[in-house]
């Protein structure tokens, strides 16, 4: 059957019949951090026209639907568009971290790509820290932001930048909690041993309350620490036109508009790793026959089938919710969502030393 | 108590925000609940709301009749003096002098569409009409005359 796997190994082979094998290893390095900058390409197009749809069918609209068959290619002009546009950088601005910004922005992106398994056996690295490596990475995030906010000289762009930083340090807290609960039940912090520990069963269905606590927790905190509505206090575009990219142009702009729905594929591909078992097949106990068949759905159509679905869902979040203040923003997470996911850490703690997990 | 209204409100949230998201839901799935009209597209199937205010007309019948008694309830109702109402005296044949309109005029180009005048009017002589193509070259072409040459009043409207 067809599969990522194969087409990697069948690269590996073609590879190591011409070259040496240090040459392969550069090449491969090569090819792989092509296939990361188009999948990156590819996500922002597709998160794009997904995101205008989505929104547009749910405050009853149509959405773009003049470019192409049903308005599919819109993204496509729009990315075009910007193309051709001028990066303009202010005069007033501090010139180097003005222009380095938005390259941060995307290199977080890059680095957070690297240990996510998008299939079974496709991996571009698979480290024993794993998810450790993706908490300490993600924060990262935030300097770009407050640089971004610093070097633009705009009143409008710091306060951005500075609610900016303050939404990403105390939601990292929850959402750190609630990665946490997941690692207590696998006792590894390794991506594909947290993904091979769910073989009988996802973690959210194994893991009793704790782990849909721990679910519904993170799904709100990554909504805050990617910036998007309703915790888009970042941005705010009635309060602070743009926030923090308000001086951005161009392609500029273009790239941290692509490094946020980047962030969101990854926190959501974070997501359905953690708790929805990653490109493992629905599996129940030991019920081998629909085992067996859940098997023949490829194992990256169930990686991107769940990650598109929380996707899905933090779309729905935004166009739903009305956006908070930002006293309401700290409100939550210092007195709801930390406390909460303390207990909850608890009752996780509680239950697998009880074993009462499957 | 304290402990009891923290946990009312993390329950009540998460269903007032449940409650939000399945209206949300609702509308993302029933398609036939779009409201958007391709305008230039479906001009001539393009349904508008049923209180939709594009300008003022004088409805008149077949015996090119409007229901207008000249009182200038609208005139005196309108803020932004959009209505003139210019009055004459027709003698009726019973010999009587009798108030009439000569001629209500409209500017279009001064009016809000706040449909003030329509909720003064006695005797329902004017209505919103819902025409919104107004663009001219003139400016004068958007000071209309509302009651058709040589009309008269209805029987019967006082």
């Amino acid at each position: 059957m067809w599969s990522f796997s194969k087409i990697a190994d069948f690269i590996h082979e073609f590879l190591g019949s011409y070259l040496n094998s240090t040459w392969t290893m550069i090449a491969e390095m090569v090819i792989a951090g092509v296939a990361v900058i188009g999948l990156f390409a590819l996500l922002g197009l597709v998160l794009v026209i997904m995101e205008r749809k989505v929104s547009a069918w749910i405050q009853i609209r149509l959405g773009p639907n003049r470019v192409g068959p049903k308005g599919m290619l819109q993204s496509l002009a729009d990315t075009l568009k910007l193309l051709v546009k001028e990066a303009m950088t202010p005069g007033g601005a501090d010139k180097f971290l003005f222009n380095l910004a938005p390259y941060i922005a995307m290199i977080v992106a890059m680095l957070l790509m690297a240990p996510i398994a998008f299939a079974k056996d496709f991996q571009l690295w698979d480290l024993n820290i794993g998810v450790l490596y993706i908490t300490a990475v993600s924060s990262i995030s935030v300097i770009s932001i407050l640089m971004a906010g610093w070097a633009s000289n705009n009143k409008y762009s710091l306060l951005g930048a500075m609610r900016s930083g303050a939404q990403i340090v105390s939601y990292e807290l929850s959402a750190g909690l609630a990665i946490l609960t997941i690692i207590i039940f696998t006792g590894d912090l390794q991506v594909s041993e947290i993904i091979k520990s769910q073989a009988d069963g996802w973690w959210i269905f194994k893991g009793h309350v704790p782990a849909i606590v721990a679910f519904i927790i993170f799904i709100i905190a990554v909504t805050a620490e990617t910036n998007r509505a309703p915790f888009d206090l970042a941005e705010a575009e009635s309060e602070l036109t743009a926030g923090f990219h308000t001086e951005y142009s161009g392609m500029k702009f273009a790239l941290f508009f692509l490094a946020e729905y980047v962030n969101v594929f990854i926190v959501c591909a974070i997501g359905a790793t953690l708790f929805l078992g990653g490109w493992m097949p629905l599996h129940i106990g030991h019920w081998t026959g629909f085992n067996h068949v859940m098997d023949y759905i490829p194992s990256s159509m169930w990686f991107f089938g769940k990650t598109f679905f929380l996707i899905f869902v933090i779309m729905w979040f935004r166009w739903t919710f009305p956006r908070l203040r930002i006293d309401q923003l700290l409100n939550l997470e210092w007195k709801y969502l930390l406390p909460l996911s303390m207990l909850n850490i608890l009752l996780a703690t509680a239950i697998a030393i009880l074993g009462w997990h499957f | 108590m304290f402990i009891t209204k923290y946990i009312k409100d993390v329950f009540g949230a998460l269903k007032s925000l449940g409650v939000g998201m399945k209206r949300t839901l609702y509308y993302f799935t029933h398609h036939k609940e779009i409201i958007t009209e391709q305008y230039p597209d479906n001009r001539e199937t393009m349904h508008l709301p049923e209180r939709f205010k594009g300008e003022v007309v004088m409805p008149h019948d077949e015996k090119n009749e409007h229901r207008c008694t000249g009182c200038t309830a609208c005139e005196l109702a309108c803020p932004n003096g959009t209505i003139k109402v210019v009055t004459k005296f027709e003698i009726t044949p019973e010999g009587k002098k009798k108030k009439a309109i000569d001629k209500l005029v409209y500017h279009l180009e001064l009016c809000t569409m706040c449909n003030l005048c329509i909720v003064a009017c006695p005797s329902d002589a004017i209505k919103m009409a819902q025409t919104f193509e107004h663009s001219v070259y003139d400016r004068n072409e958007l000071t209309k005359i509302l009651n058709n040459p040589g009309s008269k009043i209805m029987d019967g409207v006082e």
